[in-house]
């Protein structure tokens, strides 16, 4: 156990400096602490935050893989496109591929290299500043960010809105615990607002598409919800939706898999399903009020939010970053609901506004964002109402005893 | 009658090293001590001096705050130390034994026709009221207050605890006496709770409200009983008192004697042939935990109490005033290659992250204390409100503690809980909080502030 011994001795000569931060946190990626209860409960459960935090990766895996395999294909098949030749997907015939491979990951791996290395050095930055430990929560946002991001977001881009994130999101709350909203949507909606030809429009989610603007064989990148948007003609059925051979942000596309990690994460007791089912629940209404408001004839062909009111309510389910939204970032323990019942109205908003902001925003068809940032910023509210209830019906048996 | 109690939500921690239901007479130990701090929020005023010699019922100190509240000791013999800590603090009194007992005579007590005020100062005057906690707050209880009722759980739900059907087979008598006596001095009832799939002595005292209580860990604590029975609202006092110290309590009033005689169980995976042993409070611990206990060597932890709330002792420590049990499990100072993210097999998780204690339900574990990770903010929700019977928010009583808002500490049902309340939800804490201890020190702050 020369190792163990070794990093023992390191860690007693670091102990109360400004580095022991840093080092620890290296050090327990290595090896459970040997750090021993004092009073108060004599053992504990085998869960911490990091085996919790890596069970949401484990989950992740899957989507950023197939990420990978969906950048390479849909920069192929928008080429191919252009030349007049319609793709027709096939898993193991033209999906999983070398060549889809290789262009995916020199794409799609440099995202999530850059998330990790700058988002962990501000909060290793932040740990020595203020002499805490390294906490985990990044670990899970650094792995968000490069899957809900365009393909082709430049690497500095995506530096300075981590930055922004983590201290302006996270670090000034007093780092991760209390953070009112989603680091990773922080980031994301910094990108939105500070670079918004990079962020949204058709030119962003295929990679390539952006570089080749303005040449004759410029090749397209739009998404569905852009093309819904302008009234146009999807050209996908819904098989490719639902797994994900569609173009979008890097990780988001496979509904198939986010439903299996939702799955994962609701079996694990890690991602609350109470969130996830009503959030589903909450987008399927407001999906119905839409396709009863075209049925009715309110909305007519003319009207420029006939194309995404008019999409079935189920479509809206498959289509965009619902379902990543909802499985993984509406759950985030810290920014949603804390109560049981508070996450079931919680979630039902989510849904609700999701579609709602979709429709009714046409120049950004995309509307779990900011439905979700803006339930984070209500979900204390939500919570107080909820715990008043008890609190009403504590005062409620002091009355009955007085009276 | 449907008085039973039917708790869903909670716990078993299943650990290795239940004690065998074989009882011994522990080696009579030669000192005692009797600690302070075993009486939280009691500031001693010493009645006796080094070199004094005491009978068994002879006072040792009482309560500054309320000098009717004394603390006796539990036999006789010569006081040989009190050692003081910071600021003069008395950290205990130290007795070296007679090799003959000799007990104070208080004489004997016809509870049947006692007075209320009668039983109150016999209990006060033979420190038998150290017995007597109430809530709110979970301290010794005032005795000028009248509670509106008193709890006793005889079902003991923790990990490993001691029996209370096999301890307290034969005292039907003691018990009797005491909570006859109890019931004089409350309003309301004495409410006793008794295992339903348990045959207990207490289920057959008169005078007595019965509950059956069934369901997982927290279900014999009595926190979670009077929750669920008759909570405590905002200027309510009810009184617990445990269901061993009956015994002792009905002993003082049938023969007037002070008798601390307990039996109390040897448990946990470090002990070689754990089993129950008669002793006495403020006994050595050494005296029990050796023969055919732990090596004397073993890194093992000695607890006095069980291993959600007990107290950590050393080998050369003491029993405490409350416990009737003394827990040993080896100590986890040890680190563990990726034992972050590795399959867990063999410790207990109420989640399914790759930890498959969900899958073997009744085994039992040998769990060590190593915290199995370090102390964070509060970040996961939830989890504890599956361990958590009680009709309160955990988490949000808890953040109220920590930034100590005495209203908001209050509306959130503070005058209900003792700390105790919240072993499980501490044992499960993904941020390895010390629950307890958060509620304790809110507990203290409203005594100070609000009393």
């Amino acid at each position: 156990m020369g190792l163990k011994s070794n990093l023992h001795n390191l860690k007693e000569k670091y102990k109360g400096t400004k580095m022991a931060p840093a080092f620890n946190a290296i050090h327990t990626f290595l090896y459970l602490p040997n750090e021993t209860t004092h009073n108060g409960t004599h053992i504990k459960v085998a869960d911490d935050l990091k085996r919790t935090m890596n069970t949401v990766i484990m989950a992740l895996v899957p989507c950023l893989i197939f990420g990978i395999f969906n950048s390479g294909y849909q920069h192929y098949a928008a080429i191919d496109a252009v030349k007049g030749i319609v793709t027709e997907v096939s898993l193991w015939g033209n999906f999983i591929t070398w060549d889809n491979f290789i262009m995916g990951a020199w794409t799609v791996l440099p995202l999530v290299i850059v998330s990790y290395v700058v988002g962990l050095a501000v909060e290793f930055v932040f740990a020595v500043i203020k002499g805490h430990e390294v906490e985990e929560g990044y670990l899970v946002t650094g792995m968000l960010v490069p899957l809900i991001v365009p393909i082709d977001t430049p690497l500095w881009m995506l530096s300075v809105a981590v930055i922004f994130g983590v201290v302006i999101g996270k670090e000034v709350f007093g780092g991760t615990g209390m953070n009112i909203l989603n680091p990773a949507l922080t980031i994301r909606a910094f990108l939105f607002f500070a670079y918004p030809t990079w962020m949204s429009g058709d030119k962003v989610w295929v990679h390539g598409a952006k570089a080749m603007e303005g040449q004759p064989d410029a090749i397209s990148g739009e998404t569905i919800l852009g093309s819904l948007a302008q009234n146009n003609v999807v050209s996908y059925d819904w098989m490719d939706m639902f797994f994900g051979f569609i173009p979008g942000s890097v990780g988001e596309t496979s509904t198939v898999l986010i439903l299996l990690g939702g799955l994962f994460l609701i079996f694990s007791k890690i991602g609350s399903w109470r969130i996830m089912l009503s959030s589903v629940l909450g987008a399927i209404i407001m999906g119905l009020i839409f396709n009863g408001v075209v049925n009715a004839g309110w909305i007519t062909e003319s009207s420029k939010f006939y194309g995404l009111m008019s999409t079935d309510f189920w479509m809206h389910l498959l289509i965009g970053g619902f379902a990543f939204g909802t499985v993984y970032m509406a759950t985030d323990p810290v920014t949603a609901s804390q109560t049981n019942k508070g996450k079931w109205i919680y979630g039902f908003l989510i849904g609700f506004l999701s579609i709602m902001i979709r429709v009714f925003n046409p120049a950004y068809p995309e509307g779990v964002m900011l439905a979700i940032l803006l339930m984070n910023v209500f979900a204390p509210t939500i919570d107080h109402y909820v715990v008043q209830g008890n609190v009403k019906r504590r005062m409620k048996r002091l009355k009955l005893k007085t009276a | 009658m449907s008085n039973d109690i039917k708790i869903k939500k909670g716990l078993d921690i299943k650990l290795q090293g239940a004690a065998e239901k074989v009882t011994e007479n522990a080696i009579i130990s030669n000192f005692y001590s009797i600690v302070p701090d075993d009486f939280h929020s009691v500031t001693p005023k010493l009645a006796v001096k080094v070199g004094a010699k005491v009978k068994a019922g002879d006072v040792l100190f009482y309560n500054k705050a309320s000098e009717d509240v004394k603390f006796v000791s539990p036999v006789s013999g010569e006081i040989v130390d009190i050692p003081r800590g910071e600021k003069r603090k008395i950290l205990s009194v130290k007795i070296q034994a007679d090799k003959e007992q000799t007990y104070k005579e208080f004489g004997t007590l016809n509870v049947d026709s006692a007075t209320a005020e009668a039983i109150k100062s016999r209990l006060l005057e033979s420190g038998c009221w150290a017995f007597v906690k109430q809530r709110p707050y979970d301290v010794v209880a005032k005795p000028d207050a009248t509670p509106k009722a008193i709890f006793v759980s005889a079902y003991a739900s923790a990990p490993l605890a001691a029996d209370l059907d096999y301890v307290l087979q034969g005292k039907e008598a003691e018990l009797q006496a005491a909570v006859s006596a109890l019931a004089k001095l409350t309003t309301g009832k004495v409410h006793v709770s008794v295992d339903k799939n348990g045959n207990s002595p207490l289920s057959g005292l008169s005078g007595i409200t019965l509950h059956k209580v069934s369901g997982p860990h927290p279900s014999g604590n009595v926190g979670t009983q009077i929750n669920k029975i008759d909570p405590v609202n905002k200027g309510e006092t009810v009184w617990t008192v445990s269901a061993q110290d009956l015994v002792i309590i009905g002993e003082l009033l049938l023969t007037g004697k002070f008798n601390a005689k307990r039996t109390i169980a040897l448990a946990g995976s470090s002990v070689k042939k754990p089993r129950y042993f008669k002793t006495t409070i403020g006994s050595e611990v050494a005296t029990m935990v050796f023969d055919n206990g732990v090596e004397k060597n073993g890194n093992d932890r000695i607890i006095s109490g069980n291993v959600l709330s007990g107290k950590q002792v050393k080998a050369d420590g003491y029993l405490d005033y409350y416990s009737n049990i003394i827990t040993v499990i080896p100590e986890g100072d040890d680190y563990e290659l990726f034992g972050w993210n590795k399959p867990v097999f063999n410790k207990v998780s109420t989640s399914r992250a790759l930890t498959f204690s969900w899958l073997t339900p009744n085994k039992k574990y040998d769990l060590n204390t190593n915290t199995n990770g370090e102390h964070r903010n509060f970040v996961t929700t939830g989890t504890f409100e599956e361990v958590f019977p009680l009709d309160i928010y955990p988490m949000q009583i808890l953040k109220a503690c920590m930034y100590q808002d005495l209203d908001e500490m209050e509306a959130l049902g503070m005058y209900e809980v003792a700390p105790e309340d919240f072993a499980l939800t501490e044992f499960v804490c993904v941020s390895k909080q010390p629950h307890q201890e958060i509620i304790r020190k809110g507990l203290d702050l409203m005594l100070k502030e609000i009393g």
